[in-house]
């Protein structure tokens, strides 16, 4: 059957609502009755409760009830772990400890909730916060990563000797071996700091609680909602199938979303529950800072082996990961930094201590990238200072070290966050890397522009950065398909949509075995009520692994259809083709069944049917990938600097991408798009400001700083590989996350590139104007 | 302190008419005494721009005011665009263009853009990134935004 | 984040404003664009128990000649307007160059003039260049009127002479002289962003081609406006050769400012920017008022 589909540039199916205001999301949720939550929230970054008093919110006209630790009795208690350590891994020390819906002893990151009021409307319900008075005994801070392991330092847990979180340690052959053979050891310490998702939509759920009924209704702006469903029905004495949750519509998730549970998600449920009344609670956006979860923070301190030749023998790095004062995600991003230490390259001895610290501050769960940036940052930096020292060119240090493209799959020794050994499944980095340098003309710019803009006293430097991306992690994914009576298709699967397109890139997969219009093809996701199997939107793993359960159900179908048009038709299977809604037979394409008419046939309401046969023509199937699939990719960039002002300006952005099969490649360069201008964030705008006392002293949009239309470059241009995936039938692998990967890495570069007579040497990450003025003056 | 105001204000078309306390926020009014959710609310400190509407016939954000500054004007939101059935050119182009992802940024987009099309039949490319620099978008990194105008522009011409 | 409860009033003469200003004192505020105000009751940092609307007042937006060469504003011009009158591009242009640097378009729809320049932000374009057109405010009360120069209007952070029964309601700029040229420059993080710091520029020559006048008046230096007496003072009745220019860059930035700092630029940066913008755009201005 020729492919129609897969691999075209489809118009997305969920575009019209969205475009006129007529997609639902969480805040558009309105039910009869329906009360408003507002939080008090502790300013203290750390400080033990002694009292609170509720009475007079109590009293405030229009506030309905208003809840602390103590009201929730024996209910309260702190959520369940959202991932736990890998069995598979060996010696790890891990402390877990989750947050609590309330504070009840004492708060441990400002932000903290500590009273809910519930209200007529949200205005009322925060006039009534204001009537709270808390009594805090505030304790000293930890803040600082790099002192939170000094053994006088403040502990966030008290029940533990030290703020260690985790610790976890992984080999692959033997560093100190290679070591000893080295002609040239580098050593480095680099600092990385944190960013925040800052999706447009904040986080939100509504809960709706029917008496009569017995059913508990949620809306959540959740990556996760079958996850939120068991958990919350778990946490509520009630049975999963009293349960709904529905994601519908959501304003970016970018991976804090995925996180569960947040406090607010085990709250408002149960005061619903407790009122027999909706409830509503909406996020606003200096909550978010707070409330929602950050990452990127480590302190890394690395050394790679090398021959003089610019071979790298070995790399060790031992570094501190920041989690803050929660630890719910497990060792996912460490383990994931780590999974990157080595890139793309072929490195046969590695040595990797990692020690998870908790602070006063947010928690840290995945952002956009997932530790992989630390990684891919830490490697090519490493890389660049190799080169340099070595006096090789860094391109050549770089082509001599990739994993050649016989070498697949690759395997990596180390465990990584799906707990399953760091396999590389099928990779040819060369050509990606070459294309870029091709693309960017780094030959010309080198010998030629370069020189001459120096000339003209303009500081404009190129750099180019290759990096790996895991993706397309298990456990699995379902969906079921499903031909109705009217020839529509309808798919569900369990896995929810932030702006991905999967209404699109899902529907292609089924008209592709189908044979129906994109157009024709209706998926639901995110309700727990028309798919209840699954774990999330996350790790880039759509296409992957959802992509291949809808792959699987919709084949599934097709056999079926086939073998029932095979009958109505009197003709063999092998003679017939789908297309256009119809099955027909290949020679003689007038004769034909509608889908919808084989759908009425399958589902008969009088007759006898053979024994095993199931009605209809729907099938549920599910994929779980061995292990997780290694896209791969290499991003390029011009960029001016004035050395003066130190503002920058990107000239032009190459990105070339190899994501194995593409199923839609509009939605593909969205999402890189998209990735980019995170990437430039995360490298030269957006920090999270903390003070000494665990305050964010950026907690708006107009000081956290995500990039307008003027920070981005003229154009991103893309360039393609696709390097199939043997893991999965469609061959695909994930790419939601590689646009912000390589970009921190990419802009050090380009600095030390364009500041070539200031000799500048970057350790860290994000910089900005003044940190720039400080290396460049201070130097 | 509960004073009411008599609020009479045309939305998309329709005179509504109803009782709102000052401190009401038009985004609010809008989105839940008016059920017009397609204007969304991003910052509430009038950065990010998806709550953008018309406010006769300019761009303003609707967070940054209140509903009762809004008796006797004119509104338009995204819903006063087109429908479904009948996209403006400009959201059609958006659609073909892959100008959205989440979709959550869009509405208060089309609307700065509606009026600036109007002005700027034949946009430059520094024209349009000026126009949509006060709109932020997480998702796209404004680069099919960007060609999903020069689309609009070209839909509009004809 | 939603503001507190306050009573409402949107007066429809200026009259009516100030009747109610004088009433309610220290409770009342006036409510202009919203685009700094509103922003800040959301954040229930500003709590007015007393909102004055003085947007439905159209006698106050306009833009006119005076009868000098020079401009009458009056205080609600949106700065939407004020960006795209022909009147300001010819006698004001350094208002004109500074308004598109002002917030996002649909921030100008709403801000207006006189708003901007009553909330008194220290990093608001246009009380630097109010102070270096030494400009003129019109404050009106129900006792009376008084005109007080641009540079004795800001007296600190968010704070200007106004009393609080008086409002703001026409801005006169003076015409520049013949031989003079004018710049503003200023460095933000992202393009539309409160700049790091800025600097407003006007010099004039005398028919030798030296500066008889140099004006420099520095946004995001301190508490308010900060003109730069020194580096005027070394500039008077020199050449503006590429050393003088230098040399005047240089005192200002270390003598005539004493910058703040915070998350996103130090005291020690911003001193650095103030540096370099001074030589720019006395540079700029300065083939401005040759080219004239």
């Amino acid at each position: 059957m020729t492919k129609q589909f897969i691999g075209k540039r489809i118009k997305r199916n969920e575009d019209p609502r969205l475009l006129t205001g007529q997609a639902l999301f969480v805040d558009d949720v309105e039910i009869p009755g329906m009360l408003h939550a507002a939080f008090l929230r502790s300013d203290y970054a750390h400080a033990r409760i002694s009292s609170i008093d509720v009475s007079a919110a109590r009293e405030r006209p229009g506030v309905v009830a208003v809840y602390t630790a103590e009201d929730m009795g024996d209910d309260w208690e702190p959520g369940p772990p959202l991932v736990s350590p890998p069995p598979t891994l060996q010696g790890v020390t891990f402390h877990s400890r989750r947050q609590a819906p309330l504070v009840r002893d004492k708060v441990r990151h400002a932000g903290e909730t500590v009273a809910v009021v519930i209200a007529e409307s949200r205005y009322i319900a925060e006039d009534a916060v204001e009537d709270i008075s808390v009594e805090y005994d505030p304790l000293p801070v930890v803040v600082d990563l790099g002192k939170a392991l000094e053994p006088d330092s403040p502990l966030v847990h008290d029940d533990l000797d030290s703020n260690l979180a985790a610790h976890l340690y992984q080999q692959k052959g033997n560093y100190e071996a290679a070591k000893a053979q080295a002609d040239v050891v580098i050593k480095k310490r680099f600092y990385l700091d944190r960013g925040a998702a800052a999706a447009l939509e904040n986080r939100g759920i509504v809960a709706h609680w029917d008496e009569k009924g017995k059913q508990l209704i949620i809306w959540d702006t959740t990556q996760a909602p079958i996850a939120i469903r068991n958990g919350t029905a778990t946490r509520l004495g009630l049975s999963e199938n009293q349960v709904r949750v529905i994601a519908p519509f959501i304003g970016g998730g970018f991976g804090p979303k995925m996180m569960m549970f947040y406090p607010e998600e085990m709250l408002i449920p149960w005061v619903s529950m407790k009122l027999c009344r909706p409830v509503k609670w909406i996020e606003d956006r200096r909550e978010n800072f707070y409330a929602t979860t950050s990452e990127r923070e480590q302190i890394h301190d690395v050394e790679m082996a090398l021959t003089k030749e610019g071979r790298i023998l070995g790399i060790k790095d031992d570094f501190l990961h920041d989690t803050g004062a929660f630890d719910p995600y497990g060792l996912t991003l460490p383990l994931n930094t780590q999974c990157h230490l080595m890139g793309g390259y072929d490195i046969e001895n590695f040595s990797s201590n990692c020690s998870a610290v908790f602070t006063n501050k947010p928690i840290v769960t995945p952002v956009r990238g997932a530790g992989r940036q630390q990684g891919i940052y830490v490697i090519e930096r490493m890389v660049d200072f190799a080169a340099k020292e070595l006096a090789i060119d860094p391109l050549e240090i770089r082509k001599k070290n990739f994993i050649p493209p016989d070498a697949f799959p690759y395997n990596n020794v180390i465990v990584d966050q799906a707990f399953a050994t760091l396999i590389l499944d099928s990779g040819n980095y060369m050509p990606i890397y070459e294309k870029a340098v091709e693309m960017i003309g780094y030959e010309q710019f080198v010998k030629e522009e370069q020189p001459r803009l120096r000339a003209e006293g303009k500081h404009v430097g190129i750099a180019i950065t290759p990096f790996i991306e895991t993706t397309g992690v298990g456990p699995y994914e379902g969906a079921r398909v499903q031909i109705e009576a009217s020839g529509k298709v309808y798919v569900t699967t369990g896995y929810g949509t932030q702006g991905q397109g999967h209404y699109t890139s899902f529907a292609q997969i089924v008209s592709e075995q189908l044979g129906v219009a994109v157009s024709g093809v209706r998926i639901i996701t995110g309700d727990t009520a028309e798919f209840h199997w699954g774990t999330g939107t996350f790790a880039s793993r759509g296409a992957v692994v959802a992509g291949n359960a809808v792959h699987a159900a919709a084949s599934a179908v097709r056999q079926k259809v086939l073998k029932l048009a095979s009958k109505v038709l009197a003709t063999p299977e092998d003679e017939l083709e789908l297309e256009d809604g119809k099955v027909r037979m290949a020679n003689i394409p007038h004769t034909s069944v509608s889908l919808g008419e084989l759908a009425a046939l399958a589902n008969p309401l009088r007759g006898a049917v053979e024994p095993g046969t199931e009605p209809g023509l729907e099938a549920t199937d599910y994929f779980g990938p061995q292990y997780g699939a290694a896209a791969f990719g290499t991003h390029a960039m011009i960029m001016e600097v004035d050395p003066e002002t130190m503002m920058i300006e990107i000239k032009r952005y190459i990105a070339v991408e190899d994501c194995g099969r593409v199923l839609n490649p509009m939605i593909v360069e969205g999402q890189l798009h998209g990735g980019v201008s995170m990437g430039i964030g995360n490298a030269y705008y957006e920090k999270l400001h903390f003070d000494e006392n665990g305050q964010i002293l950026n907690a708006s949009l107009a000081d956290y700083l995500t990039v307008t239309a003027y920070e981005m470059p003229p154009r991103i241009e893309i360039g393609h590989g696709e390097t199939l995936s043997p893991l999965n039938k469609l061959g695909t692998k994930g790419v939601g996350e590689a646009g912000a990967i390589p970009v921190p890495a990419l802009f050090a570069q380009a600095l030390e590139n364009a500041l070539l007579d200031y000799d500048l040497e970057i350790l860290e990450t994000p910089l900005s104007p003044n940190r720039l003025f400080e290396l460049l003056y201070k130097s | 302190m509960r004073n009411l105001f008599n609020l009479s204000v045309t939305v998309n078309g329709t005179l509504y008419e109803r009782e709102v306390e000052p401190r009401l926020l038009l985004s609010d009014f809008l989105r839940h005494d008016l059920g017009l959710t397609g204007t969304h609310v991003g910052c509430e400190h009038g950065v990010c721009g998806a709550c953008t509407i018309l406010f006769d016939n300019e761009p303003a954000r609707s967070c940054l005011m209140f509903a009762v500054q809004a008796h006797g004007h004119k509104v338009i939101t995204v819903e006063g665009l087109g429908t479904i059935d009948s996209l403006h050119p400009l959201q059609e182009a958006f659609w073909e263009a892959h100008g959205l992802q989440c979709g959550f940024c869009t509405p208060g987009i089309l609307t700065t853009l509606v009026p600036f099309l109007e002005k700027n039949p034949d946009p430059s490319e520094e024209e349009i990134r000026e126009a949509i620099s006060g709109n932020l978008c997480r998702c796209t990194g404004y680069q099919n935004i960007m060609e999903a105008v020069k689309l609009a522009a070209e839909k509009m011409r004809d | 984040m939603k503001p507190p409860p306050f009573e409402y009033y949107a007066p429809t003469t200026v009259e009516e404003a100030l009747a109610l200003l004088a009433e309610h004192g220290y409770d009342a505020k006036p409510l202009a664009g919203g685009q700094s105000l509103i922003p800040m009751m959301n954040f229930r940092l500003a709590q007015p128990s007393v909102l004055v609307d003085l947007n439905n007042i159209p006698k106050l937006s306009y833009i006119h000649r005076d009868e000098n060469g020079g401009l009458l504003i009056g205080a609600m011009a949106r700065h939407n307007m004020v960006q795209h009158d022909p009147l300001i591009a010819e006698r004001a242009p350094l208002v004109h160059d500074a308004m598109p640097k002002i917030g996002t378009p649909q921030i100008r729809n709403r801000g207006t003039f006189g708003g901007s320049l009553s909330h008194a932000d220290p990093s608001a374009e246009l009380v630097a260049v109010s102070v270096a057109l030494n400009g003129r405010f019109r404050l009106r009360s129900q006792k009376g009127e008084r005109w007080v120069p641009a540079n004795e209007f800001f007296v600190g952070l968010f704070t200007s002479v106004l009393e609080p029964e008086e409002l703001l309601i026409e801005i006169n700029l003076p015409p520049l002289s013949e031989r003079s040229g004018w710049s503003l420059m200023e460095v933000a993080r992202r393009h539309n962003d409160f700049a790091l710091i800025g600097v407003a520029a006007v010099v004039s020559l005398d028919k030798n081609g030296s500066c008889e006048e140099a004006k420099l008046v520095f946004l995001s230096a301190g508490d308010g406006p900060v003109e730069a007496h020194q580096a005027a003072e070394l500039l008077k009745g020199q050449k503006l050769t590429a050393k003088a220019i230098q040399a005047a860059a240089e005192k200002a930035a270390s003598a005539d400012i004493d910058p703040g700092s915070d998350i996103h630029a130090t005291a020690e940066f911003r001193r650095h920017l103030a540096n370099v913008l001074t030589r720019r755009a006395l540079n700029d201005a300065f083939e401005r008022a040759k080219g004239k």
